[in-house]
């Protein structure tokens, strides 16, 4: 098949020009150490990486870590009742999913900034509560941790609900009359039949929002405006303002480190469950 | 289906829906505030008399055009080439290019071509910006086609050539015509992805390369500039129309 071979040669070209290869830059780049001017210099060190174990990093990282988790944990109840609606809407199933999935592909930056609408001081939200008397003065909805999280939910909830959806319509319909047959009250055979079956569902989305979540950048840099600061925020500071690609650069494959982690975790308890 | 099952899906949807809608909605309000005051088209009159505007949506055009065009050829290609025999390596590395966070992919790129720039004459601009697009289109569509392929009958190729045909005229002839709603449904994805690209655009773009999504985040950085809702509502309607349009050829 000397064919095939042709044909995958372009994305070969593309992935290991623009892809591999960026990161082998991003690999030397983090041993090298940071210019006088803001570029990088040649003496080889591991400084970088020494100083990823500072207090002020740690904490950024396992501030992400509890917003990524926070996300995911609350993703799962909205996920769960839209994956279910979506298992058993029959015909117009299609079109639901659809609904799902179209937020996901319009835009990012244009979805948290429909969020930024709502949420500033002179924002939907505020300006309503304002005009019926409820507040006087605005709440201080933007610019914090909620923000981001509320932020991060928006966009990430469809990556909860499909696979959530994929377990559920797999399931027998008849377990869930031989529930009912044995005494079980609708919303009983839902929370001890459904959500223990769709384990696997909840697990694989937890993944595909969890991950992204930790590597957020734009939604934490503009609902949380440089207050709530993930590690996505800390990368690409390093890359510009403060002018340290070094240390950048050892910041990016730690958390290309934690999220290769994550996914072969996340593989390997997949397989240990069909066994 | 129970009604409280049908409402908690009723108020999920709306948690998704109305931000957009609310943004939309107040796009067409004729006063500047967050206080209803009456239709009024007047946000997108001052859109269309915007030159930075009007030029950075013809950049994000061309840009998400030559990169639509770019890897669409070669993730067609590369699906094609992965559908009777995998390669792990390769489908490996696609994976890898779609898990890693965009803001690593940005870095990544810009310390790449910095370095590149070392050795060669050449500066940021709209060359840097479609080929860094290339690279994380390229996934999505290699999986969107590959994925149709999957449901194809893989032995309609081995009777043409049976019957004499060559590989490329099985291929041509073939299996390539009745992709075609999936290569348009990748296509189609590929150019939102593109179109609506911040992060890395951002990190990669020149002074001659500003895009749409450039222009919205400068803007909304500032005071709320109901033009930007203006915009963020085309931008909404245009896409979504896009999006579904793909979601109905890759169901074809």
């Amino acid at each position: 098949m000397k064919l095939r071979r042709l044909f995958l040669a372009p994305s070969w070209a593309i992935l290991a020009t623009l892809f591999l290869a960026p990161l082998a830059v991003v690999l030397a780049y983090s041993f090298l150490t940071r210019g006088t001017y803001g570029g990088i210099a040649s003496p080889f060190t591991i400084e970088s990486y020494r100083r990823l174990a500072d207090s002020l990093y740690l904490s950024i990282v396992s501030r992400s870590f509890v917003v990524a988790s926070a996300v995911t944990i609350l993703c799962v109840p909205l996920a769960f009742p839209l994956a279910l609606f979506l298992s058993r809407c029959g015909k117009y199933k299609l079109l639901f999913l659809n609904l799902v999935m179209l937020p996901f592909w319009t835009s990012l930056l244009v979805r948290t900034y429909a969020w930024m609408f709502l949420l500033r001081d002179t924002g939907l939200i505020n300006t309503t509560l304002l005009s019926l008397g409820l507040i006087d003065r605005p709440l201080p909805l933007l610019y914090n941790d909620g923000a981001v999280m509320v932020g991060l939910v928006y966009s990430y909830l469809p990556f909860m609900v499909l696979p959530i959806y994929a377990t559920l319509e797999r399931i027998e319909p008849t377990l869930l009359e031989a529930a009912a047959d044995l005494g079980e009250r609708p919303w009983g055979a839902i929370w001890r039949v459904l959500v223990p079956l769709s384990r696997p569902g909840i697990l694989a989305g937890a993944v595909l929002v969890f991950i992204p979540s930790l590597g957020s950048y734009l939604t934490p840099d503009l609902l949380g405006g440089g207050k709530s600061i993930l590690i996505g925020n800390v990368i690409q500071n390093q890359f510009t303002s403060a002018r340290d690609w070094p240390f950048g650069a050892a910041l990016s494959l730690a958390l290309m480190a934690i999220v290769l982690g994550l996914l072969l975790l996340a593989n390997s308890r997949r397989k240990g469950d069909l066994v | 289906m129970s009604p409280a099952l049908r409402t908690s899906a009723g108020l999920i949807f709306a948690f998704l829906y109305l931000p957009l809608l609310a943004l939309i909605a107040f796009s067409l309000n004729a006063s500047p505030s967050t206080v209803w005051q009456g239709f009024s088209l007047r946000w997108y009159g001052e859109l269309f008399a915007d030159e930075q505007i009007l030029s950075a949506t013809g950049n994000s055009i061309l840009i998400a055009f030559a990169s639509t065009v770019l890897s669409t050829a070669a993730g067609t290609l590369c699906a094609y080439g992965l559908w009777k025999r995998r390669s792990g390596w390769l489908m490996n590395t696609l994976y890898l290019s779609l898990v890693t966070p965009e803001i690593v992919m940005g870095v990544a790129l810009l310390a790449f071509y910095q370095a590149i720039f070392r050795f060669l004459d050449i500066r940021l601009g709209m060359h840097t910006v479609i080929l860094a697009h290339v690279s994380f289109c390229l996934s999505y569509v290699v999986l969107v086609v590959l994925a149709r392929l999957r449901t194809m009958d893989a032995t309609l190729e081995e009777a043409a050539m049976d019957l004499g045909a060559t590989e490329w005229q099985a291929f041509h002839r073939v299996t390539l015509p009745a992709l075609y709603p999936a290569i348009a449904a990748a296509a189609l994805l590929a150019f939102t992805t593109s179109f609506d690209d911040y992060v890395i655009t951002s990190l990669v773009a020149g002074v001659d390369s500003e895009t749409l999504p450039m222009v919205i985040y400068a803007k909304a950085r500032r005071a709320i500039s109901p033009s930007v809702n203006a915009l963020c509502a085309i931008i909404v309607v245009s896409i979504g129309t896009l999006v579904l349009l793909a979601q109905r050829l890759e169901r074809r």
